[in-house]
């Protein structure tokens, strides 16, 4: 099935973790549509949240060559787990005396927040998941978007699961552990199918 | 106790037993240089280019079955490495690669002989390291023998800035271990694989196993002796794979691939159940893949996951060390024959047997490999280049010894022929046979040097067709016989080693060939041996680029 994967990996806080990663995906042509990379509640570890563009055995393999790299502690696929995902748009909109009432209609509506205001234009802030983003862009173009920034994706498994990596101390328990998160994909597909 | 971090290094080197490595100074690394004359249990070779240097470590690896050390100064020196240090990362030959850089408050400011080595290197090694403090390089040295000698072994790569070499670090011992919490071994394979994997192998009719470079890299050639012989199941080989399973057994039916042998191609193409073990379904090994074998089911076993499922749908995915899960395997198998299956294989292999040896006088290729294999017994190390003296190489001599066979398989580089073979000469005293192309043999040639200097018993045969004779095969047949610059021009090969103090013989018959192994009986200095080959020889069987396994054929009439 092709879609839009969500990828969680937890890297050590080093320098040049993102270039490797980066150069990976590089290398293998994989297409990325989105990484956000920031701290985690682990200290010495950062969490990326990666949204890649492919099959399921595209994203499988993503998620192997992401672990092969020594930096790399933890890679889950999280696409077919029950998770919560957002993002942060700001949108510079264009805003009159003329319209600002109609603009912040749209606002209310998506229950965003204006941040800053001036006379022809309001910066507002959308927080929720990609289709809400997405829509809300459309909305407000017909006011004329001036700028836009999305942050990409983040995302978290509902419940008590967490995507967090295992313990250092047994290195055998480590490797089970990765395995299974490797291995989490829809029911009834053929492991590793190449099709 | 306070140490340099040039003395660090060479400490960290001691402690991993390291007995020699391959290296060439330069202004960066010279404070290490300056400490070289302390250790003198760690043999420092002085190469004539830095591409040697990692080739020979490279080879060394291979045939000691430990892992290479080689050290090259920052900027042209580091970049010289790149060759040999993707050679080795293709293939999973595990290596140290060490650089110098410049200063640290130099990096970054494109400063006299600066070059990014660690962002040059990081698709082409397992890991590496920026080394910013002398007190980093004890656990980063650890850590990378480990990386490099654990998993799916491979270089890595540790830069030093030259400063870093001279500042001084409490020394207080080798680090006993590593802490990577990013780098599990994942050594023992899930026990519902393994049983999953012995279900469908005990369930085969026709089985096939194919042994990859995995096999020799884990040192399983025992075990999966066994395995085959339980399950009476035809092995065949990558080409990597090759001295991975006694070809002398009944069992071996050689390599499979682009040049494979026919049979063997055949085989893997209408088993049942393919088992590859520790190889990675490459496109030179299976050809086309839409058209490999489409009803086969496929086990896999492999130490890397990322390989597993890669080009292929794996019904039995078993992701764990070959030697560690073969024996775990083991024990499940049950103890089966399959005679009509061998018997289906044996009588492909009597009707085409991969056999070109012509009548005459001249040397062809195949005759001269099997020649050799003749004079050394079958018990010689075999070093190649790339080309068609590689493929008769691997067509015609009868590997039955681990580690026996040295080969660049996925990078194919040329040239690799002679340091390679100078490396792997330092793991061993019996002299090693280097099968060499004309070509090549002029990409690295002035390691002649380096072997006259260590007087290195290595035996480097050009195969001399005096063409870049794969290249002109392919032009012949895919490119209406439109030769462009494949008839290279080329030295006296014998007045050449002479010139670096080296015997030099040439043979241009089959009689002078074989007086020339008698010749060498006893001899334990270099020699370059110019076999004058027939010019336009081809190697056959071939699966041409893009066709499938079962598309093989034999002659250029079958095109
Ligand atoms: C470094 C490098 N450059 C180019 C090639 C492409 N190539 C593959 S085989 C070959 C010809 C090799 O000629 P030679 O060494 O004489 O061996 P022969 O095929 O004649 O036995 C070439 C140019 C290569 N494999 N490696
Ligand atoms: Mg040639």
């Amino acid at each position: 099935m092709a879609s839009r994967n969500t990828i969680v990996a937890h890297v050590e806080d080093r320098p040049g973790v993102l270039a490797r990663v980066a150069s990976l995906f590089r290398r293998r042509g994989f297409n990325i549509e989105s990484l956000t990379v920031g701290h985690c509640e682990e200290p010495g570890l950062s969490r990326m949240t990666i949204v890649v563009d492919g099959d399921d055995h595209q994203v499988d393999q993503v998620c192997r060559q992401l672990f092969k790299l020594i930096d790399v502690v933890s890679v889950q696929d999280i696409t077919y787990v029950p998770m919560v995902d957002r993002e942060l748009a700001l949108i510079k909109v264009s805003a009159s005396n003329f319209n600002r009432r109609e603009v912040l209609d749209v606002v209310e509506v998506f229950r965003a927040d204006v941040v800053d205001v001036h006379s022809d234009a309001l910066i507002v802030q959308v927080l929720g998941d990609e289709g809400k983003v997405d829509a809300a862009l459309k909305m407000f173009e017909q006011f004329g978007i001036l700028e836009m920034v999305r942050t990409g994706r983040v995302a978290m498994l509902r419940g008590t699961e967490t995507t967090k990596p295992p313990a250092i101390s047994d290195s055998q328990q480590a490797a089970a552990a990765i395995r299974a998160m490797l291995g989490r994909r829809p029911e009834g597909a053929l492991p590793f199918a190449s099709d | 106790m306070r140490l340099t971090g040039a003395r660090i290094l060479m400490e960290c080197l001691r402690a991993e037993g390291v007995e020699v490595f391959f290296g060439y100074p330069g202004g960066v690394v010279l404070p290490l240089y300056n400490t070289l004359g302390e250790y003198p249990d760690i043999k420092h070779v002085l190469v004539r280019h830095e591409q040697a240097a990692a080739h020979a470590a490279d080879g060394y690896a291979r045939v000691a079955g430990r892992t290479g050390v080689c050290l090259a100064t920052s900027g042209p020196g580091a970049t010289n490495l790149v060759t040999g240090i993707t050679t080795a990362y293709m293939d999973s030959v595990p290596m140290v690669v060490l650089t110098g850089n410049v200063a640290r408050d130099l990096i970054g400011r494109d400063g006299f002989q600066e070059a990014d080595i660690t962002g040059i290197t990081l698709p082409i090694t397992k890991h590496n390291y920026l080394l910013m403090r002398a007190s980093e390089i004890a656990p980063a040295v650890k850590e990378a023998f480990h990386i490099a000698s654990t998993g799916r072994k491979g270089p890595v790569l540790v830069d030093i800035p030259k400063d870093v070499f001279i500042e001084e670090a409490e020394w207080d011992g080798y680090p006993q271990g590593v802490s990577l919490r990013g780098y599990p071994i994942m050594d023992v394979p899930r026990e519902e694989e393994v049983d999953k994997a012995a279900e469908i192998i005990n369930a085969a009719k026709k089985p096939i196993i194919i042994a990859g470079h995995g096999v020799v890299q884990s040192d399983a050639q025992d075990e999966l002796l066994e395995f085959a012989e339980r399950s009476d199941t035809p092995v065949l080989t990558t080409l990597l794979g090759i001295s991975g399973m006694p070809e002398d057994h009944e069992l071996s039916y050689g390599f499979l691939g682009m040049h494979g042998h026919f049979y063997a191609n055949m085989a893997a193409d209408s088993a049942d159940v393919v088992i590859g073990i520790g190889m990675r379904f490459d496109d030179r090994a299976m050809g086309r893949f839409a058209d490999f074998n489409k009803t086969a089911k496929i086990v896999h076993i492999d130490i890397d996951p990322a390989e597993i499922g890669k080009n292929f749908k794996t019904h039995a995915p078993v992701n764990g060390d070959v030697k560690e899960t073969l024996s775990r395997l083991l024990p499940q198998i049950e103890r089966s024959s399959h005679p009509e299956w061998r018997t289906e294989i044996d009588q492909i292999m009597e009707q085409h047997p991969t056999d070109y040896i012509e009548e005459g006088t001249g040397l062809g290729g195949p005759w001269l490999v099997r020649a050799l294999a003749e004079a050394t017994e079958g018990q010689s190390t075999i070093v190649t280049g790339v080309g068609q003296h590689q493929m008769w190489a691997a067509q015609y001599y009868p590997y039955t010894k681990k580690r026996q066979w040295v080969t660049s398989g996925g990078l194919g580089t040329m040239g690799y022929e002679v340091p390679a073979a100078m490396g792997a000469q330092f793991a061993q005293q019996e002299p090693i046979w280097s099968i060499c192309g004309d070509g090549g043999f002029q990409m690295t040639s002035q390691e002649l040097q380096t072997v006259a200097d260590h007087n290195l018993p290595v035996r480097f045969a050009i195969f001399n067709n005096g063409f870049l004779g794969m290249v002109r095969q392919w032009q012949e047949l895919f490119y209406e016989n439109n030769y462009h610059s494949v008839d290279l021009g080329q030295p006296d090969f014998v007045k050449l080693a002479e010139a670096y103090g080296i015997r030099g013989i040439r043979a241009a018959t089959r009689a002078e060939a074989m007086q020339v192994f008698r010749d060498l009986e006893g001899y334990d200095g270099p020699v370059v041996i110019d076999f004058q080959l027939e010019r336009e020889e081809n190697v056959w069987p071939m699966v041409p680029a893009g066709a499938a396994l079962s598309e093989t054929i034999e002659s250029a009439d079958d095109l």
